[in-house]
């Protein structure tokens, strides 16, 4: 069993909860995640560890709404317990003094992207961030990721707050004004990350990206996670998460993500029908 | 005088027919996930028991991986002595429900039971099931007497058969055991590959509930490799331990189009149904395809489950891919037998070699080759050959893949000195399990390659003797 300590909305449908977990706690490095599964009823989902305490023996996993399991997730209280909590997996971020590394991060994926900008930081690298939203309300960890970036551009895609844009268009403009970028960090939504790794692929660019693909699992027995990498084929789980981005076949990995889209609708109208009658 | 009536006496025994077990009409298990079999009573077990001759010198005993005392354990029944029947066999056998169950008797103890010469052999496994389910309905389980604490501690690498019978043997021996499982639940191949249809969960569940009483800490979600190394164990005062992670890693073809949507490894499509319950979904969170042209490639007993659940899930047309003939498949003659009752479709000579998509990027047909028989090879199969030309489609929706499985490379990358063969399976110097790191032993599916529940127990059975000599001797 695995306390929940803290838990926040950073918007309506972005939850940030610390968890108690030690051991992971203790091992865990900046790229790794989680399984967990909420109840004996439950589905196994990954979540990256944004960031951990090893003294408190703690996680930060930030997540948003998207199915049941985050939904039922999120309506759990400070002091619950999460049943099962497995960790860390995958391979860390390989960090190291690339020179200027540039971090992109969209959506909730920004908190995938702050340990790594964090350790990327420390590493001694020049960090330039780039972070994205549909609009301002709905933008997480702007304050976190300005502590740990030389330089932090935002961009909205309404334009209610920094860029009128998309990320891609700031990255695109920081590459035309000459900044010599030696890695390029991108972890969003998948269409996101295409773009990002289309982008830079003229420039011979080496782009990084963090993938997301359905595991069970998620220690290398199952193969749901399989993504294509340079036309061959890789588990997300113990071969990533992170892959090179212009390698990837994002198509594939968008319609194995969609694999389940009717149960999965399913499952929330139960689970929101439920809880409405409670 | 006396030869004769001996003679007598065991043609009177021979008599007796092998008695069939009780099972689920095929027509109503199709529709359901409860166990085929309903197991003797007490009545067909005991005319069954009778059947044994009481070898001087069994021959089955020598055939069985963790040599379960046979002819004892069977005299007991026939004596109507259900409980102590179950009490020597886990003198033994730590698992004997699962084993009367999922081991391939007719491989093994049954193959060489004398009785089988001229007439069939006493149906060792059916007897073991009903024994270890009579104690176990009974609730009547005793706890056996440990030796005195030897102060050892020894970890186990995963909670499978391997490392559950070995937990079992050291536990008893007076060592402090603790079992990492990587998954939630522990038994390994018995809670995510078996269907409950062949292996109900809550027989696995009282069995690692037994060896949990037994003393033998069990720690769930635990991926040794990641959470902790084999020397991190070794740093937390663990004197030895032993691998028993399985051959995790599943195997693909490589063939185009096997990653679209639908395509799943009979290790996924088997842990969603069966450890995580999929077929209850929505009742339980995780969801499963329920194909209705379903195709399952391979021929093993993977297969067979694989190719039976999807029948349950509600395949209207489900199909066995083989590349060979039945007479090579390696599935035991009573899953191919219930298979066929339930209405799989048997396509062989068979070998997917493309899979075809629709523009979502979900399978819909598969495109075939014949295949014939040619040479033996290696395993002393004939190998299967192509017939150019021969292609045709099939419409699918589902698509399993069951061709084995490979060793899951996480422990050996992150244990120094662990030395591994070319196909990534942990090295072992003869039964013991012995690795080349001192203090580190391995047995299972990891040191073999894909193999049966029982020789996983029986190199666990080995290693425990070789540990406990050991950790011994290092006073």
């Amino acid at each position: 069993m695995f306390k929940i300590v803290e838990k926040s909305f950073l918007q309506d449908i972005v939850v940030r909860m610390v968890i108690e977990a030690p051991e992971v706690a203790r091992k865990r490095k900046p790229g790794q995640f989680i399984v967990l599964m909420i109840d004996e009823q439950g589905e196994r989902i990954p979540l990256t560890i944004v960031d951990s305490d090893s003294e408190k023996g703690t996680l930060t996993i930030i997540f948003q709404i998207v199915g049941k399991t985050t939904a039922k997730l999120a309506d759990m209280k400070v002091g619950d317990h999460i049943l099962h909590v497995l960790g860390p997996l995958g391979h860390a971020t390989e960090i190291s003094n690339f020179g200027t590394a540039v971090v992109v991060g969209g959506g909730v994926g920004i908190g995938v992207a702050y340990p790594i900008a964090a350790a990327l930081k420390k590493a001694g690298n020049k960090v330039i961030s780039i972070i994205g939203a549909r609009t301002k309300d709905i933008l997480i960890l702007e304050d976190e990721m300005k502590n740990v970036s030389d330089r932090l551009l935002v961009a909205t895609d309404d334009g209610s707050y920094g860029f009128h844009g998309f990320v891609s268009a700031v990255l695109q403009n920081l590459i035309d004004s000459g900044e010599k970028i030696d890695i390029v960090f991108a972890i969003g939504p998948v269409p996101m990350m295409r773009v990002i790794a289309n982008l830079t692929k003229p420039y011979g660019l080496k782009t990084i990206v963090s993938l997301n693909p359905i595991m069970v699992d998620a220690t290398g027995m199952c193969g749901a996670c399989r993504v294509a990498v340079g036309g061959k084929t890789k588990f997300g789980c113990v071969d990533g998460p992170e892959f090179d981005g212009h390698e990837v076949d994002f198509g594939l990995l968008m319609s194995r993500l969609r694999t389940y889209a009717d149960q999965e609708k399913q499952a929330m109208e139960n689970y929101r029908c439920e809880s409405h009658g409670k | 005088m006396e030869n004769k009536e001996k003679t007598e006496k065991k043609e009177k025994k021979e008599k007796i027919p092998r008695q069939a077990m009780p099972e689920q009409d095929p027509k109503e298990r199709i529709h359901n996930f409860d166990e085929v079999p309903y197991g003797y009573n007490a009545e067909l077990a005991m005319m069954e028991a009778k059947r044994c001759i009481q070898c001087k010198k069994p021959s089955c005993v020598a055939g069985c991986p963790v040599d379960v005392k046979i002819p004892e354990f069977i005299k007991l029944i026939a004596e109507g002595k259900f409980i102590e029947a179950a009490w020597k066999l886990k003198e033994t056998n730590a698992l004997p429900a699962v084993c009367g169950r999922v081991c391939p008797q007719e491989d093994q103890c049954e193959k060489v039971c004398i009785l089988g010469k001229k007439d069939e052999p006493v149906a060792v496994g059916r007897l073991e099931r009903f024994a270890a389910d009579f104690e176990q309905d009974s609730g009547n389980i005793v706890i056996p007497e440990k030796e005195s604490p030897t102060g050892k501690k020894i970890a186990v690498v995963g909670a499978g058969p391997a490392g559950l019978t070995i937990a079992g043997d050291l536990i008893k021996l007076g060592h402090e055991v603790t079992i990492f499982e990587a998954l939630h639940k522990a038994g390994g191949v018995l809670i995510y590959g078996i269907p409950e249809f062949r292996l109900p969960k809550a027989i696995v569940d009282a069995e690692v509930n037994y060896l949990e009483k037994l003393g033998v800490k069990i720690v769930r979600n635990a991926a040794i490799g990641r959470l902790k190394t084999v020397d991190d164990l070794f740093a937390e005062g663990f004197h030895a331990v032993f691998l028993g992670v399985g051959a995790g890693a599943p195997v693909f073809m490589n063939i185009p189009g096997e990653n679209l949507s639908g395509i799943y490894s009979a290790n996924e499509y088997l842990t969603r149904s069966n450890l995580m319950k999929a077929y209850l979904f929505p009742e339980f969170d995780t969801p499963i395809v329920r194909g209705k042209n379903v195709a399952v490639i391979g021929g093993g007993n993977v297969a067979m489950d694989s190719v039976r659940t999807a029948l349950r899930l509600g395949a209207d047309n489900a199909y066995i891919i083989y590349r060979r003939t039945e007479v090579e498949m390696p599935a035991r003659i009573e899953e191919v037998h219930h298979a066929k009752e339930e209405g799989v479709q048997f396509k062989l000579l068979h070998a997917p070699v493309e899979y075809i998509g629709d523009e979502n990027g979900w399978v819909r047909q598969m495109k075939c080759i014949r295949m014939e028989l040619g040479e033996p090879d290696a395993s002393g199969r004939r190998s299967p050959i192509p017939i150019k030309g021969s292609e045709f489609i099939i419409d699918v929706d589902t698509v399993v893949v069951a061709i084995g499985t490979m060793a899951n490379p996480v422990i050996q990358a992150t244990t120094p000195g662990l030395e591994v063969n070319k196909r990534g399976y942990i090295v072992t110097k003869g039964e013991t399990g012995e690795t080349t790191r001192e203090g580190v032993y391995a047995g299972g599916d990891i040191v073999t390659g894909s193999a049966t529940v029982i020789l996983a127990m029986g190199a666990g059975r080995q290693a425990a003797k070789a540990i406990h000599e050991h950790v011994m001797a290092k006073g």
